[in-house]
């Protein structure tokens, strides 16, 4: 099992919930980040005084997956939240040991 | 026959109290129109500081220091209340003495009774409707002090500068003070409120000196938006309401007050627009109070023309004060009382000399073939900023020996002042 997470541009979340939702996954946990990568800040204006905004909003989704379900899902974020411009986040990947429902007890894979 | 006897003597008097009523009615000249539009005139401005200022300085402030921000205004409406029946109306509004302050034959209200008349409406309604005018001129204050200083102060700073500031010039202008016998027209307080306050915000902001982190970054517009639209909504009670009767003159200050706040309003934020290539809704609300500010020495002396003029200048110049001069000059006035208050303040002062029109209420300006009107108006504003300007940096030099540190530590400055000087936070995560 693997734990995607996928920080996007808020913008671009509904169509990434629809185009993952498409292809099968039906979980998912969202997010609301700050942060700043290679975009940097941008510049917010108050009463004729400029603001360097470093910090700016993103989406977080996680989601995690079977093993064989990870190139699929990685390029459906990819096709859904990509602009083309430096900004559009990254996706990490990383292995999963153990699955626990809360309600039952079950554990491992049938549980996602 | 007992009946009847007591019939008739209960008929004899129902009779004679309401005869009794009849006669006090005819021997007193109360208008109950003009008292009922002080009553809410009263509340009105009330409604500005609590909760409209509280909002619109809280929205600006940063998010941990919120409620730092409201409780000043909140803490200050209460002193004041009580200090203003205390000593507050009688130095202000008693007898005359020497121009300089009022006598204390009012102290603790003596001598005010339910018979007690100001003008046409009952005396009572008069105190506590220019108790509010007292206690907003110095919560407007606490915008320029926000973010640094400590609460302490901020309560003795309060009842310091009400008692040494706020009463002899409240005296001057209005209680028959020197001011007011030269003939100075302030119609609802440009120089008693604004450049008043504008004035010790800015004296105090250079004594205390820049936060540490000087961005005015607002954590809630929505409730700057609120609070100014309270603000709004309130100077009606403020300008229209210092006609002191339900009249004509009321109901021009109350257009003037609506024109040339929009007229501010639209002003600024096309002055910024021009300049920043947006139109920012910041810039909308700070150019609304702008134009509230110098509106309200003129609102009943001009005509709406005057209004719209004073109107637009002012949104202009305090948008160019605040984003070009403020920041060459480099002092921390946190939310820009001096830009908006004192520079709208001077401006609206200044421009009641031009533009009064003897039509509306006798007195005539520069416009009107009265060019002495300006040099008296010239004269009001100067006296009461310099004098303003000695008291407040006096006042700072007394807290300074008695706190030692006027500003909180550096470490709780930036923690923030909500969790350090209360104990609180404005926006908890407990679901």
């Amino acid at each position: 099992m693997k734990k995607i997470e996928a920080i996007i541009k808020p913008m671009k979340l509904e169509k990434v919930k629809a185009v993952l939702k498409k292809i099968g996954i039906h979980g998912m946990t969202v997010t609301e980040v700050r942060g700043f990568g290679r975009q940097r800040g941008h510049i917010e204006v108050y009463r004729g005084k400029e603001y360097e905004i470093r910090f700016l909003p993103k989406i977080k989704i996680e989601l995690i997956v079977k093993d064989e379900e990870v190139e699929k899902v990685v390029n459906a974020i990819i096709e859904a939240a990509r602009t083309g411009e430096v900004g559009d986040g990254k996706i990490f990947v990383s292995s999963v040991e153990e699955v626990i429902r809360i309600r039952t007890g079950e554990k491992g894979e049938e549980v996602i | 026959m007992k009946n009847l006897k007591v019939s008739l003597l209960t008929l004899f008097l129902v009779f004679s109290f309401f005869i009794k009523q009849g006669l006090t009615q005819d021997v007193s000249s109360i208008n109950s129109g003009d008292t009922a539009w002080l009553l809410i005139s009263s509340a009105l401005v009330m409604l500005m500081t609590l909760p409209g200022l509280a909002l619109f300085y809280g929205g600006l402030s940063k998010r941990k220091d919120t409620l730092n921000t409201i409780a000043m205004s909140f803490v200050t409406y209460c002193l004041v209340s009580i200090l203003w029946i205390v000593y507050g109306y009688t130095l202000s509004f008693g007898a005359d003495v020497a121009g300089l302050i009022g006598n204390l034959s009012k102290f603790f209200l003596k001598g005010i009774n339910l018979n007690s008349l100001s003008g046409t409406v009952p005396e009572f309604i008069f105190v506590i409707f220019q108790l509010t005018f007292a206690a907003i001129t110095i919560a407007l204050i606490s915008g320029a002090y926000i973010e640094r200083l400590k609460f302490s102060v901020w309560i003795c700073f309060s009842i310091l500068w009400f008692t040494f500031s706020y009463i002899p010039v409240a005296h001057w202008v209005w209680g028959g003070g020197f001011l007011s016998k030269l003939g100075a027209l302030d119609f609802a307080g440009g120089t008693v409120v604004h450049i008043n306050a504008g004035i010790a915000a800015l004296v105090g902001a250079l004594i205390l000196k820049s936060r540490y982190d000087k961005a005015i970054i607002p954590h809630n517009l929505t409730l700057v938006v609120l609070g100014a639209g309270l603000l709004w909504f309130g100077w009606f009670g403020f300008n229209a309401g210092s006609a002191l009767a339900a009249n004509s003159l009321a109901s021009v200050a109350f257009l003037n007050t609506n024109t040339a706040t929009a007229m501010a309003a639209l002003a600024w934020c096309f002055t910024e627009w021009l300049m920043f290539k947006k139109l920012t809704i910041l810039g909308l609300v700070s150019g609304a109070v702008a134009g509230l500010v110098s509106i309200t020495p003129a609102a009943g002396f001009v005509n709406v023309k005057g209004a719209i003029i004073i109107g637009l200048i002012a949104g202009i110049l305090c948008f160019i004060y605040v984003a070009y001069v403020k920041s060459k000059l480099g002092y921390d006035d946190t939310l820009d009382v001096f830009g908006i208050h004192g520079i709208g303040g001077l401006i609206g002062a200044t421009l009641t000399g031009v533009f009064a029109d003897p039509s509306i209420n006798g007195a005539a300006g520069l416009l009107y073939g009265n060019p002495k009107q300006l040099w008296i108006q010239i004269i009001a504003v100067g006296v009461t900023v310099v004098y303003t300007a000695i008291v407040t940096a006096i006042i700072f030099g007394i807290l300074k020996i008695i706190f030692g540190n006027l500003r909180v530590p550096a470490e709780d400055e930036l923690v923030g002042l909500d969790e350090t000087q209360h104990g609180e936070k404005a926006y908890n995560l407990h679901i």
